[in-house]
């Protein structure tokens, strides 16, 4: 018996605290934790509204778990590819820092 | 006040305040095990859900696979960072202030939404939701599909993070 704006209140506070990891620290590694506070915030966004609908349908509802499932195996695979990547660029030019790379710059 | 409510909030006022430790440490060791105290408390509240099967996955994939990626790769990219300088942009203000805007813009539109309070009442038992999540999955009217590009989408993540990271000046010096 919990409020369904409960869990939508801690998903957007979890997002706002993730968005600003994502946008304010200076390590990659710290931007990509930045990210998987984002992702998990979006998946407690969706289970609660899987519970929604399943409680207001009154039936098996599995939309909103295949969802989930796919959001998982995304955030999965972006975390394994970013964290290569960073690595990758850690050793060529001995830094983590992203002010720091900036090859692109001219 | 009963006790689904009060492990709701226990739960959500750890992982948030360890989520702004993660986003505030300044070690980077220190973040990644305050990760893993965020993930255990978003796993507490799948529970509260009634959604143990993604308490399990979000245990099994988070705290196992991804925030042990993590800590390696903070361990592998030490040496720059360790206590020294400012871990955060100077215009860092900017940041906070689009977060709290977010925030309210969010919560002040599901504000208007008629369904905001709505209480989550306990789904009835005798529907297996995991049973019906597994058929889905493989069913061709479903989700087979979705299902198959998540394995092919696995298996290039696999093989590009491995070309990525190799180390190819050893493999010249052979």
């Amino acid at each position: 018996m919990i409020p369904l704006s409960w869990y939508l209140i801690f998903s957007a506070a979890l997002f706002c605290i993730g968005l600003f990891g994502a946008l304010a620290r200076k390590n990659a590694v710290a931007i990509l934790m930045g990210i998987e506070l984002m992702l998990n915030a979006v998946n407690v966004n969706l289970i609660a509204f899987w519970h929604y609908h399943a409680q207001v349908r009154s039936g098996p509802y599995v939309h909103g778990l295949a969802f989930t499932t796919i959001v998982f195996v995304v955030a999965a695979a972006e975390v394994a590819v970013g964290l290569a990547l960073i690595i990758s660029a850690y050793r060529r030019r001995q830094t983590a820092v992203v002010d720091e790379l900036t090859l692109l710059k001219g | 006040m009963n006790g689904l409510q009060f492990v709701f909030l226990l739960a959500a006022l750890v992982s948030l305040f360890s989520a702004v430790m993660v986003v505030s440490a300044r070690r980077m060791m220190h973040a990644a095990l305050w990760l893993v105290l965020t993930l255990m408390g978003v796993a507490v509240i799948f529970v509260t859900l009634q959604s143990s099967f993604f308490a399990v996955v979000q245990i099994l994939v988070y705290v196992g696979a991804i925030a042990i990626l993590i800590i390696f790769s903070v361990m592998l990219t030490r040496r720059v960072m360790e206590d020294h300088g400012d871990q955060i942009l100077p215009g860092w203000r900017g940041a906070v202030l689009v977060a709290v805007l977010l925030f309210g813009v969010l919560v002040g539109f599901l504000t208007l939404w008629q369904g905001f309070s709505v209480m989550l009442v306990e789904l009835p038992p005798d529907t297996d939701n995991v049973l019906e999540l597994g058929k889905a999955l493989v069913s061709p009217q479903e989700f087979v599909l979705p299902f198959e590009l998540a394995s092919v989408l696995l298996v290039a993540a696999l093989i590009g993070a491995i070309t990525i990271a190799v180390d190819r000046r050893k493999e010249h010096q052979r």
